[in-house]
């Protein structure tokens, strides 16, 4: 048993000890409880959570005249703490002369972090507002070039982010 | 047609629509519960199933009915089978001497609403009834060949014998005042007088308290839900039981609230009685009319929701008693202070010779 004495704060005092009165006033702040309107609560699939540019969501690489602004240096694959992106460069013809040929990121093993986008040289990858991250099998999470690209319209809230804060 | 065929039919038909007011009684409380819990935890509830919502139980039963029936492999399979079956059976039994409107007048036969309202052991009947339901939890504790499921089941039991005792002596007022076992005529008794509100609430302030209390720890309800405390004891006498059988076990739960209610609502609150028995005899619906038996449904039905809504109210509000604290509300203060009803009542029907 416990031995230690109650203080006078800690003892109930006679009326909490015949328990009606308390439980009647317990249900009373329930009741109130009850009718207070729930109007802040998200019908979800019908009613979406708009994010502000702040948000970190899904990274994705910025598509700009319909290629990748991406040069593959490799910075993010470096600086990634998860090593969730794989670069591999090629050569191409055009003003920038290099590419990404192969450009995944494991959704499984990334964490959102945003070190990416932070030492990207080109601001070729951000992270988009892209939250509803579901996969249905571990392959279908590694995301090729194909499905991280995203036109640049689409990003241009966090491109503005980046260039106020960064 | 012969008496004897008439019966049948009225039996037939009586037993079924009450088996069905029962079961969906059962699905309405597993509604409201969930939706009186989300309103006082400040969540919206089941919308998703039908408008607001209202065919989430339907829904539930259905998932029951899909799941995998799980019998543990050290359970004693046939008591395993038995026990909810029994809880079911014993929960639902009850409702045959529940009185849900007072008669009609079919041609020259009385056709009374409620299987048999008019045993004269009725009161008797609910109480052993009720008393047999915890040999269906102890059983599945016991079958269930697991220590959480036992220990459910024991505490199960320990319990109901505890606040049997003081149920027991808490109705013996009611019946001194009104000198019988029949469900019917204790409903008369309230309609007789005082404008029909002479509801044995009044005459029985403290027993009502004692048989509130009571059937809250009767019918495993929070605060006294210890047979089945979820943070101790996983989930007490039903953890080993899935799909429909752990379903009977929770609509046997809804259903012994509904049989407290409705007790409740008979002994206390006057029943299927209308106040203003004039008022509505002018009217032109006079006892035995289906209006009137209308009228008095509707009544008990209502008596019977706002003790069904009270019920769920607690459960969201008062936290779960410890076992010591059961045990000690239960013998040393519910049961001292019904034996002190019983002799004040008895003390003023003698001396006041009521």
């Amino acid at each position: 048993m416990n031995n230690r004495k109650n203080t006078e704060a800690e003892r109930l005092t006679f009326w909490e000890r015949m328990y009606i009165p308390e439980i009647a006033r317990g249900l009373g702040i329930t009741l109130k409880q009850m009718f207070k309107p729930k109007d802040f609560v998200r019908q979800y699939p019908e009613q979406r959570f708009e994010p502000t540019g702040s948000f970190r969501g899904r990274p994705v690489l910025v598509e700009e005249d319909g290629q990748e602004r991406c040069v593959a240096c490799g910075l993010c694959a470096r600086v990634c703490p998860a090593l969730a992106i794989e670069v591999q460069a090629g050569e191409t013809a055009k003003d920038k002369e290099r590419y990404p040929e192969k450009f995944e990121i494991n959704m499984l093993r990334c964490i959102f972090c945003s070190y990416c986008e932070e030492v990207c040289p080109e601001e070729a990858i951000v992270m988009s507002k892209d939250y509803e991250i579901v996969y249905t099998s571990p392959q279908a999470a590694i995301l090729e070039k194909d499905e991280l690209l995203v036109p640049k319209a689409k990003l241009q809230d966090r491109l503005e982010f980046l260039r106020q804060y960064k | 047609m012969s008496d004897l065929t008439f019966l049948l039919i009225e039996f037939g038909i009586k037993a079924f629509v009450i088996v069905n007011i029962v079961l969906v009684m059962a699905s309405v409380e597993v509604y409201l519960e969930r939706k009186v819990s989300a309103w006082i935890q400040n969540r919206v509830g089941p919308n998703r199933v039908g408008p607001m919502g209202l065919l989430q139980p339907i829904a539930d039963v259905v998932k029951l009915f899909m799941k995998e029936d799980v019998v543990p492999k050290a359970a004693n399979k046939g008591f395993h089978r038995l026990a909810p079956l029994l809880t079911l059976a014993v929960a639902l039994g009850v409702y045959a001497v529940i009185p849900y409107a007072h008669y009609v007048e079919i041609g020259e036969r009385t056709v009374y609403w409620g299987i048999a309202p008019n045993v004269n052991i009725g009161v008797l009947f609910i109480l052993a009834m009720t008393s047999i339901g915890v040999y269906g939890i102890t059983l599945a504790g016991w079958a269930s060949n697991s220590k959480y499921s036992l220990l459910g089941g024991l505490r199960s039991a320990a319990q109901m014998i505890s606040y049997e005792l003081s149920m027991g002596l808490s109705l013996l007022g009611v019946i001194l005042i009104t000198q019988t076992l029949n469900l019917n005529e204790i409903i008369i008794f309230q309609r007789d007088g005082w404008y029909g509100l002479r509801w044995l609430i009044f005459l029985q302030p403290l027993g009502f308290l004692i048989f509130l209390v009571s059937s809250f720890a009767e019918t495993n309800r929070t605060p006294f839900d210890l047979p089945e405390a979820e943070p101790e004891l996983v989930g007490g006498y039903n953890t080993e039981y899935s799909g429909m059988k752990f379903g009977m076990f929770f609509l046997a739960e809804y259903a012994n609230m509904a049989t407290a209610s409705a007790f409740l609502a008979l002994l206390y609150f006057g029943g299927w009685s209308l106040p203003f028995p004039e008022f509505w005899d002018s009217l032109g619906l006079v006892e035995g009319t289906w209006g009137r038996v209308l009228l008095q449904f509707g009544s008990f039905m209502t008596k019977l929701m706002i003790f069904i809504l009270f019920f769920i109210w607690v459960r969201w509000t008062v936290p779960r008693f410890r076992y010591d604290q059961l045990m000690n509300l239960g013998w040393k203060v519910l049961l001292p202070l019904s034996i002190i009803n019983l002799f004040v009542t008895a003390a003023v029907i003698i001396f006041f010779n009521l």
